[in-house]
This record gives C-alpha cells, structure tokens and sequence, in this order.
C-alpha cells in the first residue's frame, strides 16, 4: 500500500497527501488528541467518526490550521508544514465546510461561491476601483468556473438569493459549492449530513461521490451517519476520547471489537 | 409596468455583473447625472449651493466612506470627525505650502493622508471589535482634535488658531475663498461625489468588497476560507478614511472657508454621519446619499415651515427641529431598521411585479 491501492469499486487511490504524525492537542489540562497518526491518501474519500466529544472537529481544525497542536508534525504532499495562519492554509489546497454553517449571511449565493475564488483573483486595489483591465478579466473569468459549480451542484435558481433566507439543505449546498469553488487537492467536510432528511442526504452523497469522481478531490468527512460513513469512504479513523481506537477500511472498522465496544457499550459480567 | 427585468436578457457575464441591471433603473441614474450637471449649475443661487445641495453631496462622501468601513466591513467607529480634521488640515497645509499645485490633486492628497492616519488608527481593530473598538476609535476624535488645537504648526501659527482657506481656481474659476461663485462650489463637490460613489461601487462589488463583507459576516469564516483579516481590515479603514479625508479637505476648502478643529469637526461630526449611514441603510452606496439628504434637508425643510410658512420665532423653531428631526429617526428605525435604502429596494422589489403580483 506503499504508492497507493485500488478500491473495491475500481478507483485508483494514489500516494499519501496528508500525513499526520503523533498529534496532540491540549486546552489547558485536557487532552483533546491524543497521540493520533493517519494519513489521507490522493483522491480517497477518508472518514473520521467517533462518538460525541471524540475529538473529531478538533482533529479537522487542526488539519485547517484553525488550531496548532501542542506535539506531532502536519506533512502535506511531501512538504512538513510549520505553524500556519487558517488563511494561509487555505491557499495550500485545503477548503472545508463547517458543522453549524458558516456562509456570509448579507451576501447572495453568487458572491459567496466567489469568495472561494479569492486565492486566484489577484487584481490591485486601483484596478478593481476603477473596474478596468486585470479586476474585470479576473471577475469575468472567476465567475465561469463559479457557473461550473452552480450548474454541478444544481442550484442555478438561487444564485441572486440572499444566503440568510434560504433553507437549511440548501445553505449546506452552497457552503459545499463554496468550498469548491477554491478548487481545494483536500476537502474537508464537517458532518455534511447533519440535520438533514433522507433526501437531501441522498442529494449530498451523490455530490460528495461526483466530486470525488470527477474533480479527483480528496475529501476527509467527519459524519454521524454510519450507513452514509461506511457507504461512501474507502478508508475510515474511529476516535473515541481523544484516541484512535480503530483506522481501515469500512468492513475492518464495523469487526474491529475495541470500535463496537466505543459505539454499543461492553457487557459487564 | 416598465420597471422590469423581463425581456432584458443578459447574454454574458460582464453584463449580469454591472451596476444597474434593469434597464429603466439605468437611465432613469443616467437623467439625473445629466440633470445634476447640466441643469442645475445654470439655475443654483447661492442659498440652494450653500444650504442644501453644497451640504448633501459633502456629507454623502463621508457617509460613504463610513459605510465603507461600517456597513460593508463591520468595523464600528466613531472618530469620523476626527478623520475629516485631518482631511481638512491636510489640504489647508498642502494649499499653503504648495500653491502653485492644483487644487484637485491636494484634495486627493489630503484623502490619501488620511488614508495613512486611519491604517494607523485602525490597528487595534486587529485585536478589538464592537464596541470596544468604537471606544478605540473615539480616542482618535478625541486625540486628533486635540492635536491640530494644541500644534499650532498645523494652523501656520495664526493668531485665532483657525484655518482660512486661499483662495485656488480650477481652469479660471475659483473654486476656495470668498469669490467662489455658487455654481462652482457645486460643480466641484459634485464631481467628486459622483467619482468617488462610482469608486465605492466598483470596490464593494469586486473581491475587495467582498472580503470585506465576509469579515462583517463571519470573521472566522473568513479566515478559513482564505481571508487575510489583517489587510482585510486595513484596507477598509485606509478606503473609508481616504474618502472621509477628502470629504473634510471639500468641507473645510469650498464649504466653509475657515474653521477651527473642535467646532467644525468635533464628536457631533461622528454622530451625524453615523446616524446617516444608520438611517440610510448599513452597506448601501444608494443609502449613504439616501441618509445624507435626510439629515442635510430635513432641518432645512421644518425651519422653512416652521419660521417662514408658521411664523414662529426662530430660537423655538430650532429647538422644535431638533425634537422632530430626533423623533422622525427614532419613528424610521422602528419602522424600518434596516434604513432608507431598504425601503427602496422593497419599493423596487413590488414594482418588477406590479401590476401582477402573482
């Protein structure tokens, strides 16, 4: 499994993206990660799951450069990365989406899926006041590839809509169409299901697994949704306390007797 | 029936993307731009330049410029006032040391100086926000005012401690000093005006604009998703104290004539281009003249009723004013909290429909 393996579906995984080596993070006297490795391989779809308070969001806010833990190494392809600014992760290649949805309510959908495009617009402060040369080309050409995501997430209807009066399905669309709109090598997805009906899950998964298939994106989700979880990834890390207590592929997790223990409780005798 | 975007179909995006997308909207700005600088310059007495529409375009250029900064980037402050001492001392400084430069491009260069003592102001917004940060920025008002006082190479030593302004003329025309003709006075407020709106327009809906309403959204957010808060925030203090400065430097040179920093730019300032902005609409460019022209004609319509239509004696008039004018703010915010502009969208918003709603 050295430079990548094929999954059971046929798809080619490639080498290792992100290697995450020995990390700890610690509020003050709590531990939150402790100790955890794994790596998220080029183009799988890679699970963290783990009961309530596990460490799961943690664990993606460090890989986002949202906190910095307090031990290990972050290698990302093939570069270890120092402490970093979120914003300047963001420009690596890594875009995520968040539990509570985190859109710019006071901007339509339009200028929301733009604002993911932010790294590749570079125009000066004089030429976007004036609107002329480089600010308008970039705006133009910014705003196709944006087209693209519209069209592919099928929500054409409401791109001129205020994000604030939108339901909660859609929001965690756009918030999607956000993110790929960076066009991130990783991205990260903070339980995309949640609070959603069968619908609009089945909606999210077929665009999860369309993006995966045909931007060849790398995506890491944390979910709750076991069916949705063992469905959808090739490779999943169980957390439980701060530890990780199981990491394989979705048969190897659902035997692995420590995992079932976490989820389903021991029986004492 | 005509206010529609039906039928006006946009075949690329460079079209979908500009100002005015329904047509009517677009001439309907138009008329009036050729109205402003066709018409009115030819029939303005000195009384409309100079309580009415002299005022307005001055005050619009600051609410802007607070908007900027308030309304489109979220950042709270209270030290217009000051900003506006440091445009208008600026330009005095600049058309005394200078006087054979032209008039426009010290305008501009008192903008620009301000630019530069709002970025320095605008620091602790890094670490402060809310609130906190009004207070912050109330120590700028409190502190620039006091300074350009206290200095007096800032007022060329005079012995009144005033500015006065030369008198500079622009092709001819005297535009600063007492010979200024009415016309003039407008025509040069309204250029800038118009430009500086255009510029405001252009930043908010590019990327600039909208890094700066994610801040205002979401500051978190916006940081992970690429948002650099640092520039982010500096930059809309530096483009928001740029447009201040330049609508202090119009006041103090065209406007006024002469001041004197605690009188003309003191913490009243603040408030009456705050509440322009809050009235007119937060993040809107229509709003910040919407508000503007309430503030600048609202006391000028009730005195001409009260003391010219009523008779009433002047000194009961004013106070009167200033309870209705207080009331009329509070009864808008009630109705409508989200300022003019809003109610005009609504209106615009009925009117695509009209006359078949369903």
């Amino acid at each position: 499994m050295q430079d990548g393996y094929t999954t059971p579906d046929g798809r080619q995984i490639g080498p290792v993206l992100l290697d995450l080596k020995n990390i700890t993070l610690r509020f003050g006297g709590v531990e939150a990660i402790k100790n955890i490795s794994f790596d998220i391989r080029e183009g799988e779809i890679r699970a963290i799951i783990g009961p309530n308070g596990a460490g799961k969001s943690s664990m993606l806010n460090v890989i986002s450069g949202f906190y910095v833990p307090q031990e290990g190494e972050i290698w990302f392809k093939g570069h270890r990365r120092g402490p970093m600014k979120p914003y300047e992760v963001a420009r690596l290649g890594l875009a995520r989406t968040f539990q509570n949805i985190a859109l710019f309510d006071g901007m339509s959908v339009l200028d929301n899926i733009m604002t993911g495009r932010m790294n590749m617009m570079k125009a000066s402060l004089f030429s976007q006041a004036l609107w002329w040369g480089k600010a308008e080309r970039e705006e133009t050409a910014n705003r196709e590839q944006v087209e693209k995501i519209i069209d592919f997430l099928e929500i054409q209807n409401i791109r001129k809509t205020p994000v604030g009066r939108l339901p909660y399905g859609l929001k965690k669309r756009v918030e999607l169409a956000r993110a790929l709109a960076a066009e991130p090598r990783i991205l990260l997805l903070d339980e995309p299901m949640a609070g959603m009906n069968v619908e609009e899950k089945e909606d999210m998964c077929r665009f999860i697994l369309d993006v995966n298939d045909e931007f060849g994106t790398t995506i890491a989700l944390i979910e709750h949704d076991m069916g949705v979880v063992m469905d959808l990834s090739d490779r999943v890390v169980v957390m439980d306390y701060g530890r990780k207590i199981g990491d394989g592929t979705p048969d190897e997790v659902r035997n692995n007797p420590e995992v079932i223990s976490a989820y389903l409780g021991v029986a004492h005798e | 029936m005509f206010y529609r975007e039906a039928g006006d179909f946009k075949t690329s995006y460079r079209d979908d993307g500009q100002t005015f997308p329904i047509r009517l909207d677009r001439w309907g700005y138009y008329a009036v731009l050729a109205v402003a600088f066709l018409v009115v310059p030819f029939v303005i007495d000195s009384y409309w330049a100079n309580a009415v529409l002299v005022p307005f375009l001055i005050y619009a250029i600051a609410a802007i410029g607070l908007n900027i900064l308030t309304g489109y980037a979220g950042q709270v402050s209270l030290g217009t006032g000051g900003f506006m001492a440091v445009g208008a001392y600026a330009v005095y400084k600049l058309m005394t040391a200078f006087p054979g430069v032209p008039i426009v491009i010290h305008i501009v260069l008192a903008g620009a100086i301000t630019a530069i003592v709002g970025v320095l102001f605008g620091l602790p917004s890094l670490r402060i926000k809310g609130f906190y940060l009004a207070v912050a920025t109330l120590a700028a008002q409190f502190f620039l005012v006091w300074l350009f006082n206290k200095v007096p190479w800032f007022y060329n030593y005079s012995a009144s401690g005033q500015i006065t302004a030369p008198e500079r003329t622009i092709l001819g025309w005297a535009v600063t000093g007492p010979a200024t003709t009415a016309s003039a006075k407008y025509l040069i407020c309204l250029t800038f005006a118009v430009v500086l709106a255009w510029i405001a327009r252009n930043l908010t809906r590019g990327m600039v604009g909208r890094k700066w309403m994610a801040i205002r959204d979401m500051d978190i957010a916006a940081e992970i998703i690429g948002v650099n808060p640092l520039t982010a925030k500096l930059s809309a203090f530096a483009v928001s104290s740029f447009f201040v400065g330049i609508a202090g430097a119009l006041l103090f040179s065209v406007y006024l004539g002469a001041a004197e920093a605690s009188e003309a730019f003191g913490i009243n300032k603040s408030f009456l281009v705050l509440f322009m902005i809050i009235i007119g609409g937060l993040g809107s460019i229509f709003g910040s003249f919407a508000g503007a022209a309430f503030l600048v004609l609202l006391p000028v319509l009730l005195k001409n009723l009260l003391v010219v239509q009523l008779g009433w004696p002047t000194d009961l008039a004013a106070h009167i004013e200033l309870m209705i004018v207080g009331a009329l703010i509070i009864f808008f915010l009630i109705v409508e909290p989200h300022g003019l502009a809003r109610l005009w969208a609504l209106t615009k918003e009925k009117l695509r429909l009209w006359p078949f709603p369903h």
